[in-house]
């Protein structure tokens, strides 16, 4: 047993109400910005252009960046010439393993503070560790002289043998050492004897392949030094981790290093810290002048990890009723020596059925290659595709449909844990989007529903991602003398609404209009922030606000001292509204933020408060849910599959802001219909060399792939969360391609099993 | 990006004399040729634009269409005269690219667009076409989107145009001016198999500038359609794509019947086997598949592709069953 859990287990048995953090501390007005639908603050800055990215930072005396990527996957640089580039128009140096600075390797996510992709040094000697690895770069005045001289540096290589074949990887397949905290075998009972055992059952293989980023902004950097600290505007959801990591890299203290990143063109998992960063840097530092390196798509392809591939088995068996007595789901899928991304695929079977015994376990197989990464919700995206086509297949075995057999494994506890789920109401999630999509229509004979050429079918499949909250969050606001609050925080805002819906929570939270609020963000001198990701920003950044508000409050209270109408009242006898605080019981008697700081004849009020630590998710079961509805038609003469209605019914928490929530579960399940039917990035196992790394070959949905998408939710809150809140920028890819799969079978009577579902497999 | 200078032709005369110098390439929209030079794979020492040179789209004496070779395709789908009597072209035009790219795209160049082959757009790879004898890695790669027909041990890769599938089965003809004159090419010979020279893909001489193609009138009694099979639901090169026109007689008798098959060869590729099955044949979904097989007999299947011979039948059958059945 780990002192996680341990942990756990003693949690378990603590009152909520002695678990700091554990329960959410009450609002104190309720002036409607909570649950409003309020379009985005930064979206016409965004449409108008003027929001100004990464890659459009302007510097005085700036140099353009061009990259020269290696074409093998191990080795060494045999040769290297950089005379012909050296000498072209304009090019300030050719920067190289020879004549980079000294830097330390990075350290990776999950190594000491470390959040690099991979821990591998950079441009520090002529080893070649993947096929696609940055081995010089060009600064020149502008960006075509630079790419022009890229082309003219020439390489030679001395190729050693490279592990670039997965089926030859996996012969040699690991366990990591663990997967996010969690073992990577997991056993209850017997569960291959029971699955030999069970009258009903199915064991069954699905492969999913690798998958590559593509959020609409290419990464970059434009950076420069000054004297010792160095300036990184960054597009990234990392801006604290970005910071430690890159001041660990040229020997600085953190606060050496300032990052800036106010807006995002699209994150994902994607905007991390890779290479280019660090190379950018030490360009600036090697040519003591401003550099920005805006990588090409090509280059994001060759320098930022994507989705590695599985290879998973699901085997269930059920006794005649439906109920599950054993649960297996097994696989492999590759990584490298260099990263720590062991894509959690079997963590949705951890918790959504009741089964009589489990067996889970994930392996890996090094390669050399990119080092994989998190994209929106690794692990569960792919894990519940083959899950959830398996339920849909023991359904169909069962002759019982899919949505009752679920019903019949919902677990009451966590089924592998045992602790109790914190909120969960999955199966009215099923209830109401079974109504609302109409899935009382559905014939349960396959190849039953045909309009013309197309075969009609709609299928169905659980999402579910879990909750978390990250540690170390912390909130500054500072109430000026006309009422109006700045809160601070170092968080990122990749387009999904942060700084929208945090603006909205301050607002309420100090009773103050929606414009009497500003939402610093996007700079890691700010106070500390999370990284957004695991779809814990939202919740993480909540926690630090309401705890700062709380103490804004108290030093309110104090300052008001006693000739103020609130005199006499504590903090938790008040509430927040119209710009200031009133007693809860005589609400006449008020006085403004700025009333009071003018009579204390103060000019602001600034606090800075921690967010308690998330001490909840050791407690409870903590998870999202979703019924993934999907209606697709598959022409019977050219096997292509075009969804033709979408619903999600989402049971995620209380809902922060319905309009910026409705595009993430949208943008989750759009990218669900990529995952499922197109996405697939071509990994030569002879050269370990990506061969689509373009927006042309690589297929993401467009326009005329994506159907209306309906999503609903139970707006259920979580009670043991800030505000009953869950991040919701994840779950809506997870169980898509499933419910996508299921629905091709309704309508063909084919079982895919290989993504993605391309018109070949179903000719 | 390699420098290069640039000049803009007003008429051929101009086009020809600039295009006459070392290392001169002809420029239309640009949607394939810049994306070229930006990957390296092509490094012209000048660029000669003619998008000024041919823009109109004018009726012959003979009661078919002239249509300059500098008109964007999104003005040729949406020309009235090519959507009433060529329907077939129009559909092509429309399932190809994104609008933006055929507000650019001109017809010129979309003739002499580049195929999509993964390695003949990565310098790092053996390409027969880019780098004559360097070798062929699409062979026993990735050749999902590779050619079925007409291949050759040196390459199989296949040209992207959808376009060109109809007007090969329009039975077009491609206008050229050149050092030595005019001349008239047939859109069906205009692309070349690759052979052992898959660098030289089409009949184009040394400086030789596409003026126009020359539709012929429109026969009476064609029934003509342009489908495509492909990955996603728009914005995505044919995996498969099919022009046919058929003009069935009222006994049911075929007449008259064309048709060529997208994505399946290093050219548009007439299916001249099939047609002459079919004509004099009473039309029915027998005859179209026998014709159908009869012309993907020589297919040849590489590692991904064999789905293409399967499909290439599917859509002729259906195709001309649905055209036949409109007609009937």
């Amino acid at each position: 047993m780990s002192i996680m859990d341990i942990a756990r287990t003693a949690l378990r048995h603590v009152p909520d109400a002695l678990v700091p953090g554990a329960k959410p501390s009450p609002m104190r007005g309720q002036h409607g910005q909570i649950g409003a639908p309020v379009s985005r603050l930064d979206g016409v800055l965004k449409v108008g252009g003027a929001a100004r990215f990464v890659s459009e930072v302007p510097m005085e005396e700036m140099l353009y960046a061009a990259l020269v990527h290696s074409t093998i996957a191990k080795g060494r640089i045999a040769t290297l010439d950089t005379a012909a580039a050296e000498a072209a128009p304009g090019v300030a140096l050719v920067m190289t393993h020879r004549n980079a600075p000294k830097m330390r390797a990075p350290q990776a996510f999950g190594q000491g503070s470390g959040v690099a992709g991979s821990n591998l040094p950079i441009m520090q000697d002529d080893a070649v560790h993947w096929n696609g690895e940055a081995i010089a770069l060009v600064l020149a005045d502008t960006q075509a002289q630079a790419d022009h001289a890229a082309a003219l540096v020439s390489v030679t290589y001395d190729a050693s043998p490279a592990t670039i074949d997965f089926d030859a990887a996996r012969a040699d397949a690991q366990h990591p050492k663990s997967i996010l905290g969690e073992p990577p075998v997991l056993d209850i009972g017997d569960a291959e004897k029971a699955l030999a055992a069970a009258p009903h059952k199915v064991d069954l293989r699905y492969t999913t392949p690798r998958h590559n980023h593509n959020a609409i902004e290419p990464h970059g950097a434009t950076v420069r030094w000054d004297g010792d600290t160095l300036i990184l505007h960054d597009a990234t959801q990392m801006l604290n981790g970005t910071a430690a990591t890159v001041a660990d890299v040229f020997g600085l203290k953190p606060e050496q290093v300032r990052v800036l990143s106010p807006f995002v063109g699209g994150g994902f998992g994607g905007k991390g810290l890779w290479s280019h960063q660090i190379l950018a840097a030490a360009a600036a530092k090697l040519s003591g002048r401003p550099v920005r390196l805006s990588l090409t798509r090509e280059a994001v392809y060759r320098l930022v990890g994507g989705r590695t591939l599985t290879e998973q088995r699901v085997g269930l068996g059920a006794d005649a009723d439906g109920r599950l007595t054993a649960l297996i789901h097994t696989g492999v899928t590759s990584m490298t020596s260099h990263n720590n991304c062991p894509e959690q695929f079997t963590f949705p079977a951890r918790h959504l059925y009741a089964a009589g015994s489990f067996h889970l376990e994930q392996h890996i197989a090094e390669m050399d290659m990119l080092a994989n990464t998190f994209m929106r919700a690794p692990g569960e995206s792919i894990g519940t595709f083959a899950l959830e086509c398996a339920i849909d297949e023991l359904a169909e075995r069962l002759g019982i449909d899919p949505i009752e057999l679920r019903r019949r494994n919902e677990p009451t506890e966590d089924p592998t844990s045992g602790n109790a789920f914190s909120s969960r109401h999955l199966l009215k999630a099923y209830a109401d989007g079974a109504k609302r999509f109409g899935w009382e229509r559905r014939n349960a004979t396959p190849s039953s529903r045909r309009e013309g050429e197309w075969l009609i079918g709609m299928g169905v499949a659980t999402a579910t991602y879990p909750y978390y909250r990250m540690p170390g969050a912390a909130a500054r606001i500072e109430m000026d003398a006309s009422g109006h609050a700045t809160v601070a925080i170092a968080g990122q805002e990749m387009g999904m609404g942060t700084a929208t819906v945090q603006a909205q929570h301050a607002a309420d939270r100090l009773g103050l209009p929606l414009e009497a609020v500003t939402f610093e963000y996007g700079d890691s001198a700010l106070p500390a922030g999370v990284m957004a990701g695991g779809s814990a920003q939202t919740t993480s950044i909540l926690a630090a606000v309401a705890a700062a508000s709380d103490e804004l409050i108290g030093a309110f209270v104090k300052l008001a001292g006693n000739d103020s109408p609130i005199a006499g009242r504590r903090a938790d006898e008040l509430v927040a509204r119209d710009g200031g605080l009133a007693r809860a019981d005589e609400p006449s008697a008020h006085e403004s933020y700025a009333s009071i700081l003018a009579r204390a004849g103060r000019s602001s009020l600034t606090v800075e408060t921690a967010a308690p630590k998330p001490v909840e998710t050791m407690k409870y079961s903590m998870h999202s849910y979703g019924a993934q509805f999907a209606e697709v038609g598959v022409n019977a003469v050219t096997g292509e599959v075009r969804v033709r209605r979408f619903l999600g019914s989402f049971d995620c928490g209380r809902i922060l802001n319905p309009k910026t929530a409705t595009s993430q579960f949208r943008g989750g399940i759009i990218m669900g219909i990529g995952l499922a039917l197109m996405e697939e990035t071509l990994f030569d196992p002879r050269t370990g060399r990506v061969m689509n790394p373009s927006l042309a070959e690589y297929h993401v949905p467009v326009h005329l792939d994506v159907p209306e998408i309906d999503v609903i939710w139970t707006d259920i809150p979580d009670p043991h969360t800030p505000l009953g809140a869950h991040g919701i920028g994840e779950i809506g890819i997870t169980g898509t391609a499933a419910a996508i799969a299921n629905a091709i079978h309704n309508a063909t009577g084919r079982r895919l099993r290989d993504l993605p579902m391309t018109l070949d497999k179903l000719l | 990006m390699t420098p290069f200078t640039y000049a803009r032709a007003t008429d051929t005369a101009v086009a020809l004399r600039e295009g006459a110098e070392a290392g001169a390439y002809y420029l239309g929209g640009g949607t394939n040729l810049v994306d070229l030079m930006r990957e390296g794979i092509e490094q012209p020492a000048r660029l000669v634009d003619v998008t000024d040179v041919s823009t109109s789209i004018s009726d012959t004496a003979e009661g078919g269409l002239l249509i300059g070779a500098g008109v964007r395709n999104a003005a040729l789908a949406a020309d009235m005269r090519v959507r009433t009597h060529y329907p077939m072209l129009s559909r092509a035009l429309l399932s190809g690219a994104s609008p933006q790219i055929r507000n650019m795209a001109t017809v010129g160049g979309n003739i002499l667009q580049r195929t999509r082959c993964t390695y003949f757009y990565d310098a790092a790879a053996a390409c027969n076409k880019r780098v004559p004898g360097s070798g062929c890695d699409a062979r026993e790669g990735f050749n999902r989107i590779h050619a079925i027909l007409g291949a050759s041990p040196a390459c199989v890769a296949t040209h992207p145009s959808d376009m060109c599938v109809a007007l090969s089965a329009l039975d077009a003809t491609v206008h050229v001016a050149g050092p030595a004159g005019e001349r008239r090419v047939a859109m069906a010979d205009f692309h070349r198999l690759p052979g052992d020279t898959p660098d030289r893909e089409t009949e184009l001489a040394e400086g030789e500038l596409i003026t126009g193609v020359e539709l012929p009138p429109a026969g009476p009694g064609m029934r003509s359609t342009y489908r495509k099979a492909r990955d996603r639901a728009s914005y995505a090169f044919a995996l498969v794509s099919l022009a046919a026109r058929i003009d069935v007689a009222e006994d049911g008798t075929i007449r008259d019947v064309a048709l060529a098959l997208g994505g399946v060869a290093h050219r548009p590729w007439r299916a001249t086997l099939a047609e002459a099955h079919l004509r004099g044949q009473h039309a029915g979904e027998n005859a179209f598949r026998a014709a159908a097989q009869a012309e993907l007999a020589a297919a040849v299947p590489l590692r991904d592709n064999g789905f293409k011979i399967a499909l290439a039948e599917r859509l002729i059958v259906a195709v001309l069953t649905d055209l036949a059945g409109e007609q009937a």
